[in-house]
């Protein structure tokens, strides 16, 4: 008999090919209620820290230098009032094999795969994470299929996911393109089951446990170059793993640095939208992702996503589109470093924040990203040009996503604007507490009090709303 | 004419506008979800026939033929005067106006 390949027929079949393809049966973790066992989905990866950070060497990914940025601090303190203006160190992830730090993500699910017998991996992506699974299947030994959400309906491509398309081929993959739209998810589970190849989902335990080391390693060398932990680390945040695994890896290391997450401001602009797709200027790290993720995780293409940012942020920032290409272009000329625009939103975030703390406070920015021809900010601003939006240097504030792009025209104007974090924590808990059809147990409570890092007061007060 | 073996890109439709998920925006709704792949042609065919192609994972996939020899045309983009302004602004205001 023909399988039944329509929409509808796929989906229902979501779970047993996810189950296929990921080799985990997430069943074990319920409680059969809200809560789940977090913890021990996270364990069942059966890696300590010490084995994925042995998993990680053995492809040259990490160790990636952690660099001061003297010259972008001491135009802090320009502008900071007396004796503010932290100093802003960012770790060169760069520099790891495929240019990013979401290599680290992609070594220990390929690794996995290999180890499980999978004959190749499949990553549903447009960003650097597919040029991260391509590149570990390519010193593996196995296939690799990215698939790409790239062209909106007129065929027209984002330049930076075309960039990363380049790079996924020429690091050996299978590059699939689509058009807007979150079938990409229909697509990518009818590969999976035609290919039998291992997802390698960035929400998996094992998408997740390779980014502790960036947060373990970060602390390491902080102790090592200036005998002391971090105040802040900075995460720029989109499906949330970047900063639950170095927040884990922080925690690890036994720091309790401030975590803080950064996202572009896209608000206004729907993820979905044909029309909209090209008007935006950034394709990751931005609040289109960043805000839902964050605020219901299990939206994700595992049954239980092991990217849970509530559970470990302090503080979540916004930075216009504007702020984050003058950020890289701050960090080409005052540092002469050339890195990639989205990776820079938390060291715009970190510009911002370090004004409000004491010239001997330290924050690590915990990224950078490969730039090029595509991914670069006179290529993505000329693109923005073409698609109708307005771009001029002035106030930042005076930016409206989809419609212009203030670069500030003073480094003064550069400022990160606060998310409600207590409005997204209840966000979580209302949305958890809507998925059952029973009051929420107290297990269910302890659950979303670590899910939120609030408390169990706070859960109740916000059930009773 | 591409011929038989020739690396070539192929485009099809994945999904009819009636047939896509219910939960979409008005404009994404009205259009198709289109796919582009690439891979080694099964026999020789003209641009815009319907063809088959084995992918660098073995897979063999149906489509029309889109594009022979394939390649990436993204770039730098166009000169951004904002952008180098804001560059050089900076870079005085940190070390002042002698930028020699």
């Amino acid at each position: 008999m023909k399988k039944d390949n329509s929409f509808s027929a796929v989906m229902a079949r979501k779970a047993e090919i996810i189950k296929a393809a990921v080799g985990v049966d997430y069943a074990q973790f319920e409680s059969g209620s809200i809560a789940f066992d977090y913890e021990a989905m996270m364990a069942s990866t059966g890696y300590s820290l010490e084995d994925v950070i042995g998993i990680l060497r053995s492809y040259a990914i990490g160790n990636t230098p952690l660099i001061e940025l003297k010259n972008i601090t001491a135009l802090v303190q320009k502008i900071s009032k007396s004796g503010c203006g932290a100093r802003i160190f960012i770790k060169d992830e760069a520099a790891n094999p495929s240019g990013s730090f979401k290599v680290r993500r992609a070594a220990t699910s390929v690794y996995q795969a290999k180890r499980m017998g999978y004959p190749g991996a499949i990553a549903a992506t447009s960003g650097n994470y597919g040029a991260a699974v391509a590149s570990c299947c390519a010193k593996s030994g196995l296939s690799c299929i990215v698939v790409q959400e790239c062209y909106d309906s007129r065929g027209v491509g984002q330049p930076e996911i075309i960039e990363k398309a380049r790079k996924c081929e020429a690091l050996g993959a299978e590059v699939v393109q689509l058009t807007v739209g979150p079938e990409l998810f229909y697509t990518v589970l009818r590969m999976l089951e035609d290919t039998k190849y291992f997802n390698a989902s960035l929400y998996s335990a094992f998408g997740v446990i390779g980014i502790e080391t960036l947060g373990w390693e970060l602390v390491q060398q902080c102790r090592k170059q200036l005998g002391k932990d971090p105040d802040a680390v900075v995460c720029t945040n989109a499906g949330g793993g970047n900063l639950t695994g170095t927040a884990r890896g922080l925690l690890k290391a036994g720091c309790h640095a401030k975590v803080v997450a950064a996202s572009v401001d896209l608000h206004g602009l729907h993820m979905a939208s044909d029309a909209q797709f090209n008007k935006k200027s950034f394709t990751t790290g931005h609040t289109g992702f960043g805000m839902p993720f964050s605020t219901w995780p299990d939206r994700s293409d595992v049954p239980r996503s092991a990217a849970r940012p509530l559970r470990y942020m302090d503080r979540y920032v916004t930075l216009t589109q504007g702020e984050v290409f003058y950020t890289t272009e701050l960090l080409a000329r005052l540092e002469g470093i050339e890195r990639g625009p989205a990776g820079n939103t938390s060291l715009a975030a970190a510009i911002s924040l370090a004004q409000e703390l004491p010239q001997d406070a330290v924050v690590v920015v915990q990224e950078t990203e490969y730039t090029g021809a595509g991914k670069h900010g006179a290529a993505q601003l000329s693109f923005a040009r073409q698609n109708g939006v307005k771009v001029s240097l002035g106030d930042p504030r005076d930016e409206v996503p989809g419609e212009s792009i203030v670069l500030p025209a003073h480094p003064s104007l550069l400022c990160a604007v606060d998310a409600d974090l207590d409005h997204m924590r209840r966000s979580l808990i209302t949305h958890a507490a809507s998925t059952v059809d029973h009051a929420p147990t107290d297990g269910d409570v302890a659950f979303l009090a670590a899910d939120t890092k609030t408390s169990e007061a706070f859960v109740r007060d916000a059930l009773k709303q | 004419m591409a011929k038989k073996g020739d690396w070539v890109r192929i485009h099809s439709v994945v999904l009819a506008p009636d047939e896509r998920s219910g939960a979409l925006p008005e404009d994404t709704k009205r259009v198709p979800l289109e796919l582009w792949t690439k891979g080694y042609l099964s026999a020789d065919a003209k641009l815009g026939e319907e063809v088959s192609v084995t992918t660098r994972t073995g897979r063999i996939v149906s489509g029309t033929l889109s594009d022979e020899a394939p390649h990436y045309a993204h770039s730098f983009g166009d000169f951004v005067p904002e952008l180098q302004k804001a560059g050089d602004d900076a870079f005085k205001f940190l070390f002042g106006g002698d930028t020699k």
